[in-house]
């Protein structure tokens, strides 16, 4: 299971069932996203995004199925390396979820004092680059609570690159913010994917960044319970076979419009 | 520089020096991960003066910012040595990021917070002034709503109120049941060893009934009180202003203190003098059962005594005493619970400062109701 595997995709799963208290929510998803690619997970609200996510970091585990990373499962690992593989991880929570006790430096440097074995001024030094990758630099004094919603998102991400992540999962990135701080957030994931070459999956249902960042996404839906699109969201707008993934994607115009235009208009 | 998995083997990060007349070719290896020790420059140059340093990728795998600290203490030790440095060679994201830390490196300005002792003092009188205004503030806030809600009784949250009688009465009887019982029982052991010198371990009885009903019983129920209600009030309240319930309240215009801390005050209030008293009881029986065991008086003739030691106005005054610190915690609780900061490091300091205050009015309370009891010859 350890053998290095140097194609294996970035993220594998496969037949996952997720859910919580014995009420299922999404049953047989399989995909894969590849390295260095920018991942959408899709669709209308409480279709089971945010707990695909959950399941995916090992928040919650799932009732059945594998998730893979580089080639190796997941679930199946013992705790140690689960923990492992974790630090190769990084999540940013929809709020941030910044530690509201530290401030921000202290939020980005406490993965780097955990899992390095870098001296306090290298981590200083570390954290106020990311710090400052992220666009926060001089901040790192201030705490969560003195801070601006999209300021503490991005500095939740900082602390999610801390340790160079191969993968950053993102839950929700452009929730709450202004459609101008939402692009920069856009672009700094993919300056950050082309410059770390790290691979980003993202949580998300705000059109505009769909559009913009994605590589390729999967669209899961309510009553299927399942995914019911994947592919590059800028041909699946018009060319997509199901109805509901057009109406989503063109907010209901298209399918509005041409209820059943399967085929590209020449 | 995007990476596979920790490979479970260490990674194997290295550098080979190669002396090149009087330059020094450092040649990077291997896969560096930031989660393991690393070379250290000052380690490999020791007592060496190269004239100038060439940084060459060799076969490098996989690499992260522990590469990047490495070359970038390279630098800085070549900047100190005055020795040019060369690093054209290495990866381009590589040097982009090596820009960027030098950056940060050169514009970095710690922030000082940290106060001088004089303007610490002088910020917390300050703080002090503030909140003795805020919380008389509080009080006013509570009493304009009591009389409004006098004349509208029927906009009380009685549900709320009957619930938190539940949570701060009924759920509170164990725990104020054994240490009272405890109380009354360490009162007696301790009266009866003074008593029984002089012959009179009867006594014990006017010692223990009037210690507990005077003073005791409301003073052990209001910080067993504090402790447990006073500290869930203020989580409860904080969690909610952390989470703008309460903004959510005032935008609708109703006052958080009509909506959450009166039917709070009026369960403390009428629950505390019940429990006060179940508490007085309860000592009694301690002071009753060590009576029985260690000096052989029946409980008939304890309980005769303590009749004849204690009246109704000591009873009573127990009682208002009660009532006064149900309320002084409930408004600790409620207080300290609003004012929270919004976080969750804010809700648990509004925790501990709702105990503490609380505890503090208590003491202070009982000292003024001793001097008013003792005046009025109650």
């Amino acid at each position: 299971m350890n053998k290095k595997n140097p194609t294996a995709p970035a993220l594998e799963v496969t037949t996952l069932e997720c859910g919580y208290d014995g009420h299922v929510l999404l049953k047989d998803v399989n995909f894969q996203v590849k390295r260095g690619e920018i991942f959408f997970i899709i669709g209308g609200s409480g279709c089971g995004k945010s707990t695909l996510l959950r399941h995916l970091v090992g928040l919650n585990p799932p009732s059945a199925g594998t998730v893979k990373f580089f080639g190796e499962c997941f679930n199946s690992a013992s705790a140690d390396r689960q923990r492992e593989i974790l630090q190769r991880l990084g999540v940013l929570y929809q709020g941030g979820a910044l530690w509201s006790s530290l401030n921000l430096l202290e939020n980005v440097m406490l993965p780097l004092e955990e899992y390095t074995p870098l001296n306090a001024a290298e981590r200083a030094e570390l954290a106020c680059m990311k710090l400052a990758q992220v666009g926060l630099s001089g901040y790192g004094a201030y705490y969560p609570a003195e801070i601006s919603g999209g300021m503490k998102k991005r500095a939740g991400l900082a602390r999610a690159l801390a340790l160079d992540p191969a993968i950053v999962f993102f839950d929700e990135p452009s929730a709450g913010l202004d459609p101008l701080t939402s692009r920069r957030l856009d672009e700094l994931i993919v300056n950050l994917r082309d410059l770390l070459g790290m691979t980003c999956v993202v949580v998300s249902h705000e059109l505009a960044s769909i559009f913009a960042i994605a590589d390729r996404v999967i669209m899961l839906d309510k009553q299927t319970k399942g995914i019911i699109a994947e592919g590059d969201p800028r041909l699946l707008v018009k060319h997509s076979s199901d109805v509901r993934v057009r109406e989503f994607l063109g907010r209901g115009e298209d399918a509005a419009a041409a209820p059943r235009q399967n085929q590209p208009s020449p | 520089m995007s990476a596979p998995l920790n490979p479970p083997t260490p990674p194997d990060s290295r550098v080979l020096l190669h002396q090149q007349g009087e330059g020094l070719r450092v040649e990077v290896q291997g896969t560096w991960r930031i989660t393991e020790t690393r070379p250290s420059w000052p380690a490999l140059i020791a007592e060496q003066a190269p004239a100038r340093v060439k940084l060459v990728w060799g076969r490098l795998a996989d690499w992260d910012s522990a590469l990047l600290l490495f070359v970038f203490e390279v630098r800085q030790w070549c900047r100190a040595k005055g020795a040019p440095c060369d690093f054209a060679d290495l990866p381009e994201a590589l040097q982009k990021l090596l820009h960027q830390l030098e950056v940060v490196n050169e514009t970095r300005m710690p922030v000082d917070r940290s106060r001088d002792f004089l303007s610490m003092v002088g910020f917390a009188a300050q703080d002090v002034w503030a909140k003795t205004k805020e919380i008389a503030t509080f009080v006013g806030e509570c009493v304009i709503s009591a009389t409004g809600l006098l004349k509208k009784p029927h906009k009380f949250r009685w549900r709320d109120c009957l619930d938190e009688m539940q949570q701060c009465g009924a759920m509170a009887l164990p725990i104020v049941s054994l240490i009272s019982l405890l109380t009354g029982l360490i009162m007696a052991y301790q009266s009866a060893v003074l008593m029984r010198q002089f012959g009179a371990d009867i006594y014990v009885a006017d010692a223990v009934g009037l210690v507990m009903v005077r003073e005791m019983g409301a003073m052990m129920t209001a910080i067993i009180l504090a402790g447990r209600t006073g500290a869930a009030f203020a989580a409860t309240l904080g969690n909610m202003r952390a989470g703008e319930e309460i903004d959510a309240l005032q935008t609708l215009g109703i006052r958080p203190v009509d909506f959450l801390v009166l039917p709070r005050l009026v369960a403390l209030g009428v629950m505390m003098p019940l429990l006060a008293l179940y508490a007085n009881s309860l000592g009694i029986l301690g002071g009753m059962l060590v009576s029985r065991g260690v000096l052989d008086i029946p409980p008939s003739a304890y309980w005769v005594e303590t009749l004849t030691a204690i009246d109704l106005s000591d009873i009573s005054t127990g009682l208002i005493k009660a009532s006064a610190f149900g309320l002084l915690v409930g408004l600790a609780g409620c207080h300290c619970g609003l004012r929270a900061e919004r976080s969750a490091a804010g809700v648990g300091r509004a925790t501990t400062s709702a105990v503490v205050m609380g505890l503090l009015l208590i003491i202070v309370a009982d000292a003024l109701f001793a001097v008013t009891f003792n005046i009025l010859g109650w």
